[in-house]
């Protein structure tokens, strides 16, 4: 059973992409092993920024012979069919065998393919891997044809067993296999050759290499924590980074050097990020007062100074850095202190979408949405549509400018150096979560006013343009949008009529879409469309009384429908127009909404609730109060959790069926109200007052919206109706007894579909 | 070996080791282009020699304007006229990063006590539609170069590949020779009698070009420049590859590469006066991308290019 040994030896590879193809490597390479019929035990892969390694254990040392049997036609059959299954078995007709059968001598082909010897097949799998390797960017270097993600020097293919090593014969594009690598590239320069993985490990660390990047990461945060333990500080975890700096080292060593005290007074979040951004320093902070005080950085090499002189120069380059941070810090402080609004009207001059509009004007839109869900929400109205006006104003500072990450967090801190009040200083940098799935959602009245304002007029915005997430495209984040809004609105239970938001927040799009001056925008009617608007004078100008248009009138030209605009497609370089069809203001509604309850369905998936109980609350009336939606389906899936009420649901189904067909049957509807002077049976009569008395419970229940309560008297029917199929045969042959049981299975399932459409559950 | 490497005592030492460094490594030293360019990749001697199948060394030092990044002289480390040192070698060379690092070695850079990194750094310039893969390569955390293998240059692809390396002399040199302001780094020899501070030589001059980029250039009339260069570009194309008078066949890719050079540092300026909307900006930069891929279109049907007689049949 010998071993194979790969390593595809590079310029250097961005840590970013080493993980996964490391991950690619041994897939593809033991995927096509396999196929070819050579198994192996066990198999690992390893990264370095200058190579990546494959390890192979157990491996057969030659694939199986495999045996295939055909049949062909009989052995008097034409020639050209016998000619035919010849050519397709690759055989001649001395080779193939003719049997005795039931219907004559037939012929039989046996193909009989060899197995091969490792080697040779691991050349086939290698040279096809290493030309179709999923870089996610690639390219050729000197006059080759080849694509890698850097040039690429050497390849190592090598199986060894007891008996020996041996290189693999085989080459890619003139790179031939060999069994020789090169170690570090300062301290340890020349080619060694290596015999198995055990000793391509250990040569590689005499050559100042460690191959395996979790002992890199390992060996980084052990020294790193313990330089700063040793002078009463702490590393600032980050995960990301570390696994970032363990892929540009092969060697790493340590280094822990001083922040100027210029410089220590600034946001810790900008000392952070501006030395890991421009430089991947770790933070070290001191527990003691939550100041970053110190950096670590790791060098790729042991040097005879220990360091010195690299820490120095690292220390050189990031005064320089944090002297520029420090100058934006500043300069944006001022402008804070006396007049933010300077930074709100440079964002007239940024473009948000070329369809929607600028910043400026999305953030109109934004406080004019945040003013309306105050009162919902719990905030003050004018304090919502203040924080929502300031609240993307920092995008405009010089910090953000550099550090688009802190975007938010630097709005925070610039208001909160102004009189303004605390609640709006935090909506700055709160109104841009949830941003994931496990991120916190926040509570403040103000940031939920102004973070759901954001979203919504996000979402009907693309929605207005037709930019919908499509598969797995979803460039402007819209799903996480929406789930956002979601999570938004059920930690905090707010209950509204989403629809109406939705609606007022499309007519301010599409009043903006059509006053932006670089669209000409027009928009057309059906009738209209055929004219040439360029000819006919259009002015860019809203105001225009020629226009007649106002936000009125528009509104109700969007509620009719039938409206497009015309898109100067190449923003007026070329007269390039097109017309795109606007929908009507309910169908935007309807559409975005459906897109809601998709997202809700994948949220309250992951918390065990079935989808198709979703589906019998979604088809409920105030589906797009997403609270009260979310309370119905949490109380039907409980109730549908227990004995009573899986069994009901069999019940209900039953009764709608037998209704539904002697309704079609009939021609009727039976929901002519039910008598009991009529029922015959005691458990007729008993489902006639079981039904009473639920009645009396679930109506109150349901206009209070306690779907718990209205449920669990639902479910109590279960024995009722039970009892009742099991004695009573509905088609009596009394006519008046029949439909007045037909009658009554129509109170059950009115009564039922009361609560929720359960002809939607499953099962 | 790296014992024997003295540290340079000045920028202009600095140069003139890395012209002896790549004029041994067989290069062609050629002079900076004549004309305002944003970066050395604009001088033809890489933008158009980065085309076709010829192969090509070239190394010189470029002046380059960024009407933006004046700051008066008052910022340690930022200028609207700077120098890049840059080299093209088609087809790269399997060694090109040992090349590299022993030009780092020439300047003074001991290699046993700094840290040299290869950090991913891919280049892309919107204005020649151009791109390519590489590195930013860092010494002690600063980054000191630019290293690219183009794989596309005005739109074509680059058959073979060239390695093109883009020094920051300012910067480096600041590092190796120990200064914190670019205008206090000594220019010549500090013992010399009459020794020159990069101060002496461009404090005065960044001063009045920042005034001039930033306040005073007429805009009006570099939009008409502007559209000048790009009509005269587009004309100077169009014209009749043989040529009447001669009877030759001359394209003339060079004079409308000048034109697309010109058109390209108008709009610099033009965008240090703030006259160019954000919108504007991208349609700007397009308008010089179609002329920098009709130069490229014109060069490769140049000998120069690599095109042959027999091509036209």
């Amino acid at each position: 059973m010998p071993d194979l040994l790969i390593e595809l030896f590079s310029e250097e590879i961005p840590a970013r992409m080493q993980k996964r193809a490391g991950e690619d490597l041994q897939k593809l390479v033991t995927n096509g092993l396999v196929e070819a019929g050579l198994t192996y035990a066990s198999a690992a892969a390893f990264t370095t920024p200058r190579r990546l390694t494959l390890t192979v254990e157990g491996l057969l040392a030659e694939s199986p012979t495999t045996r295939e049997e055909r049949k062909g036609p009989k052995a008097d059959a034409p020639e050209k069919a016998i000619e035919g299954f010849l050519r397709g078995a690759g055989l001649t007709r001395d080779q193939v065998e003719e049997r005795e059968t039931p219907k004559g001598n037939v012929l039989f082909a046996v193909i009989e393919k060899p197995g091969r010897p490792a080697a040779e097949i691991i050349a086939e799998v290698l040279a096809q891997t290493v030309r179709t390797f999923p870089w996610p960017k690639s390219m050729r270097w000197g006059s080759g044809a080849l694509k890698w993600v850097r040039p690429l020097h050497s390849i190592l293919c090598i199986l060894s067993d007891e008996a020996g090593t041996e290189v693999v014969p085989g080459e890619v594009d003139g790179i031939a296999f060999t069994d020789t690598t090169e170690g570090h590239r300062f301290m340890a320069p020349g080619r060694f050759s290596v015999t198995s993985f055990e000793d391509y490990e250990k040569k590689l660390k005499r050559a100042h290499v460690i191959l395996n990047a979790a002992d890199r990461s390992e060996a980084i945060w052990h020294d790193a924590t313990n330089a700063a333990f040793a002078s009463g500080l702490e590393v600032v975890e980050d995960k990301g980074l570390l696994a970032e700096v363990a892929g540009l080292v092969e060697w790493p060593v340590v280094l822990m050097g001083k922040i100027g005290d210029d410089f220590l007074d600034l946001p810790p979040e900008v000392l952070q990020t501006s030395m890991k951004e421009h430089q991947k320093f770790f933070s070290v902070r001191n527990p003691k007062t939550g100041r970053i005080e110190r950096f670590i950085t790791v060098a790729n090499r042991e040097t005879a100074d220990n360091g010195a002189t690299i820490l120095a120069g690292n220390e050189k380059v990031l005064s320089a850095r944090l002297a520029d941070a420090k100058f934006f810090w500043e300069n944006d402080l001022r402008v804070a202190k006396s007049d933010m609004s300077v930074w709100t009207q440079a964002l007239e001059n940024v473009t948000f979408h070329n369809k929607l509009g600028s910043q400026a004007d999305r953030i109109n839109r934004i406080a004019a949405l945040a003013k309306e869900l105050a009162p919902i929400v719990g905030a003050d109205e004018a304090q919502a549509e203040e924080a929502a006006r300031l609240a993307k104003a920092d995008l405009s500072s010089e910090m953000v400018y550099e550090f688009p990450e802190l975007q938010g967090l630097m709005g925070r801190y610039y208001i909160g150096e102004t009189e303004k009040n605390t609640a709006i200083a935090a909506a700055a940098q709160e109104h841009y979560s949830p941003l994931g799935p496990s991120d916190d959602v926040p509570t403040a009245p103000v940031s939920v006013a102004v973070a759901l304002a954001d979203k919504l007029d996000t979402l009907t915005g693309f929605w207005a343009i037709d930019e919908k997430p499509t598969g797995s495209k979803d460039p402007f984040a819209l799903r996480r949008a929406a789930l956002g809004v979601i999570r938004l609105l059920l930690t905090a239970q707010y209950s509204f009529s989403l629809r109406q938001v939705i609606k007022n927040s499309y007519y301010g799009v599409v009043w903006d879409i059509y006053r932006i001056p670089y669209m000409i925008s027009h928009f057309v009617s059906g009738a209209e469309r055929n004219q040439n608007f360029w000819t006919s004078g259009y002015s860019g100008d809203v105001e225009n009384p020629s226009l007649q248009m106002n936000r009125e009138v528009l509104k109700g030209k969007l509620d009719a429908g039938n409206l497009a605009w015309e898109v100067d497609v190449d923003l007026h370089l070329d007269r390039n127009y097109q017309v795109s069809p606007l929908l009507t203001t309910e169908q935007l509604a309807a559409d975005l909404l459906s897109f809601f309850h998709d997202r809700l369905k994948v949220y309250l998936r992951d918390q065990g609730i079935r989808h198709d109980i979703i589906d019998a609350c979604i088809a409920m009336p105030q589906n797009d109060d997403l609270t009260l939606l979310v309370k119905r389906a949490k109380a039907l899936s409980e109730t549908l959790a227990t004995d009573d009420g899986e069994n009901l649901i069999q019940g209900f189904k039953r009764a709608n069926n037998i209704l539904t067909q002697a309704e079609e049957a009939d021609g009727v509807e039976y929901s002519y109200g039910a008598d009991i002077k009529f029922a015959e049976e005691a458990e007729e009569k008993a489902l006639f007052e079981a039904l009473d008395a639920a009645e009396a419970k679930i109506a109150p229940a349901m206009e209070a919206q306690d779907f718990a309560s209205a449920m669990q008297a639902m479910a109590t029917l279960r024995g009722p109706i039970d009892a009742f199929f099991e004695a009573v045969q509905i088609n009596a042959d009394n006519q008046t007894v029949r439909r007045n049981r037909l009658n009554l299975l129509s109170r059950i399932r009115a009564l039922c579909l009361s609560v929720a459409d359960l002809t939607k559950i499953e099962g | 070996m790296s014992d024997t490497v003295t540290t340079p005592k000045s920028f202009q030492e600095i140069i003139l080791r890395l012209q002896n460094y790549w004029a041994a490594k067989g290069c062609a030293v050629l002079q900076p282009y004549d004309m305002e360019v944003g970066a050395g990749t604009f001088h033809p001697a890489t933008t158009l020699r980065s085309l076709g199948t010829q192969p090509w060394a070239a190394a010189y030092v470029q002046p380059s304007r960024r009407p933006t990044d004046g700051r008066y002289g008052e910022n340690p480390n930022r200028l609207q006229h700077y120098y890049q040192y840059q080299v093209l070698i088609k087809p790269s060379p399997p060694d090109l990063q040992d090349l590299y690092l022993g030009s780092l070695r020439a300047i003074g850079i001991d290699m046993d006590l700094h840290d040299i990194r290869f950090v991913e750094d891919d280049w892309e310039s919107p204005t020649l539609g151009a791109w390519g893969l590489g590195w930013e390569v860092w010494c002690d955390g600063m980054e000191v170069s630019q290293f690219t293998y183009f794989q596309q240059v005005g739109g074509h692809d680059c058959h073979p590949v060239s390695g093109e390396l883009t020094y920051g002399l300012e910067r480096l040199a600041m590092y190796i020779l120990g200064v914190d302001h670019v205008m206090d780094m000594p220019f010549n020899d500090p013992q010399t009698p009459i020794a020159l501070s990069y101060g002496d030589i461009f404090k005065q001059t960044e001063e009045e070009y920042a005034r001039w980029n930033f306040d005073t250039a007429n805009t009006e009339v570099l939009l008409d420049h502007f559209v000048e260069a790009e009509n005269e570009c587009r004309a100077i194309l169009a014209a009749e590859h043989d040529d009447p008078k001669t009877g030759k066949r001359i394209i003339m890719a060079h004079p409308a590469y000048d034109q697309c050079i010109k058109a390209s540092h108008i709009f610099n300026l033009l965008d240090a006066r703030g006259v160019i909307s954000v919108t504007e900006r991208q349609a700007y930069i397009g308008r010089v991308r179609a002329l920098a891929k009709q130069c490229a279109d014109a060069f490769v049907q140049t000998r120069a290019g690599g095109w042959q007689p027999e091509d036209a049949a």
